[in-house]
């Protein structure tokens, strides 16, 4: 269907709105002066100095590995428990699980992050530690909430599956494993992708669960932000914020890309099939 | 034959299950009843309702505009304060983002997904980076005020004040109502549409009668995904407020950096079971709409 002009408008005004804040951070990351209301001149000079900030690259370093480590876990741990779900024929137990599931979707970030605190802060004093929060707490933290993201990124690809597919491939001689490996983990790769994208990109830029469950020492990205903004905020984060859009923009167009692919495929085997008949 | 192959993978399931069962356990289930258990307790774990009372009972003296002063609960203020600009940003999420997702929905495919990645593209850059960009935009002397000045027109004091917090919420939440709306509306059919046409609606009507029903479910979890992380938040009202006046969050948030973990634990409590009431009422009465609608 074709746009209506006042459709086109509207559009047009929401995502002038959506897009003026990051507009302003990419024009000023390249201000000469440290201003954000004043463009005094063109440079690179808050680039070149985020690069030799070691602060904040430490920061982004910390942030990488946590997040690979919590998708690892969690994509693996997910797939897994979406396969058992699947399987499972026990109602009751069923409902449980979905409802925990939900829990960490459902509830506020901030209570999340009280909740395992609260819970980190009395198993440490009980084993009398002095300080219990720690890189392996955000782990459990971060794990912990992307979970439900794979999860329910898999479930409805094992639901699609032809049931028959994996006893089909044991009929003809594959063993259980085989079978799970042959026929029911590509049914579920695009799942299982788009989830650990989920889950990476959540943890990456979770900032109220971590700032609960991070202990000193390990800093991540969002907590090293929150803790310069509380102050005047060097243009080195501009710099820094037009990085991440550019990065994003490129992922994001990437993987259009490969869904488009896909989709034109589809579109031809349709047709093929079509034909056929 | 088919019994005996599901039978076979029983097992398989539990061992695959098990990690997660435990996982949640631990760290979904455990830690909640850790905050119920430090609300009620003390410093030295001894049962009380000591957190509760404060939270309930606590008062504090404001200044009227006259220069007399009044004695107000200190909590439910906020807790109400909260509420309030909550309702008020999800409010106006809605009314901003229906337009756009039923624009999106009606679209080209093309249009679709390039619309569709322009509304994901700010929800992935850091929040608080966002809310830094507006807080600078929003000042006395940022770009908003200097453009009105340039124009001839006054300034106007927007730092600091309810409705930052409220333009603020409203930016960081906008794609959480687009999104679960929009993807309702994609798969409405057309057919559908021309079909009330035909029997004679005018575009209004065929709004009110038709897409808005079929559009309830996506309208419920949009309400859900912007209601509580505003009801909840601490950073932007600490940053476009400029921590003048609190929510309920920034009330959790001092009281964990104060260390009164106990006291904190009884807000997070109270909002927990608030926000649960809230969205009851709200599905209760959507789910009303839903069934009774037909």
């Amino acid at each position: 269907m074709k746009m209506k002009t006042s459709a086109k408008i509207y559009s047009a005004l929401i995502f002038l709105f959506l897009f003026a804040p990051i507009a302003i951070l990419l024009l000023f990351s390249f201000n000469a002066s440290k201003s954000l209301s004043v463009m005094s001149g063109f440079s690179f000079k808050w680039y070149a100095e985020l690069f030799q900030d070691v602060n904040t690259l430490k920061a982004v370093r910390n942030t990488l590995i946590l997040a690979v480590t919590a998708t690892v876990i969690a994509t693996v741990m997910g797939t897994a428990a979406a396969w058992g779900i699947d399987r499972m024929r026990s109602r009751w137990y069923r409902r449980v699980l979905n409802t925990v599931t939900d829990i960490p979707m459902i509830n506020p970030d901030i209570i999340t992050g009280i909740s395992l605190m609260l819970m980190f802060v009395f198993v440490g004093r009980f084993f009398g530690a002095a300080t219990s929060l720690s890189f392996w707490t955000m782990l459990a933290a971060h794990v912990t909430f992307c979970l439900p993201y794979v999860i329910l990124q898999v479930l409805p690809k094992l639901q699609q599956m032809d049931k028959s597919l994996p006893e089909a491939a044991m009929d003809l001689g594959c063993t259980p494993l085989r079978a799970f490996f042959k026929v029911e983990l590509p049914e579920m790769m695009p799942g299982i992708v788009t989830g650990a994208i989920m889950a990476f990109t959540l943890s990456m830029d979770d900032f109220v669960i971590t700032y609960f469950t991070s202990g000193n020492g390990f800093q991540t990205l969002p907590i090293h932000i929150y803790s310069m903004t509380k102050k005047s905020v060097s243009p080195k984060m501009y710099a820094l914020a037009t990085i991440i859009f550019f990065v994003t923009l490129a992922l994001l167009l990437v993987s259009n890309l490969v869904d488009n692919k896909d989709s034109r495929k589809l579109k031809e085997m349709k047709k093929a099939l079509k034909g056929r008949k | 034959m088919r019994q005996r192959k599901l039978k076979g993978s029983q097992s398989g399931y539990r061992a695959a299950l098990a990690p997660y069962s435990l996982w949640a356990m631990i760290f979904v289930l455990v830690p909640l009843v850790f905050v119920a258990y430090y609300a009620f307790t003390d410093n030295e774990f001894h049962f009380t309702t000591a957190n509760m009372a404060k939270f309930f009972h606590s008062t504090s003296s404001i200044l009227n505009a006259d220069g007399s002063t009044r004695e107000v609960h200190t909590y439910i203020v906020i807790a109400l304060r909260s509420l309030k600009l909550a309702a008020i940003s999800t409010l106006i999420c809605l009314l901003l983002g229906y337009p756009i997702a039923y624009i999106m929905s009606r679209a080209q495919e093309k249009t679709q997904k390039i619309m569709m990645t322009l509304i994901m593209i700010p929800m992935w850059m850091n929040f608080l980076i966002r809310t830094y960009a507006w807080m600078t935009i929003m000042q006395d002397t940022g770009i908003l005020n200097n453009m009105l000045a340039a124009l001839g027109l006054h300034r106007i004091k927007l730092i600091g004040t309810e409705t930052a917090v409220v333009i603020g919420m409203v930016y960081d939440f906008l794609p959480y109502m687009v999104l679960p709306i929009y993807s309702i509306m994609a798969k409405m059919d057309d057919k559908l549409l021309e079909a009330a046409r035909d029997l004679g609606c005018n575009s209004l009507s065929v709004l009110r009668r038709v897409v808005f029903p079929l559009s309830l479910p996506g309208v419920v979890s949009g309400v859900t995904m912007v209601l509580i992380p505003a009801v909840s938040t601490f950073y932007i009202s600490q940053k476009l407020g400029s921590g003048k006046f609190l929510l309920i969050g920034d009330v959790i948030e001092g009281q964990y950096a104060a260390n009164n973990f106990h006291f904190a634990a009884a807000i997070a409590l109270v909002m927990m079971v608030l926000l649960l009431a809230v969205m009851a009422l709200f599905k209760y009465l959507t789910g009303h709409r839903m069934n009774g609608g037909k």
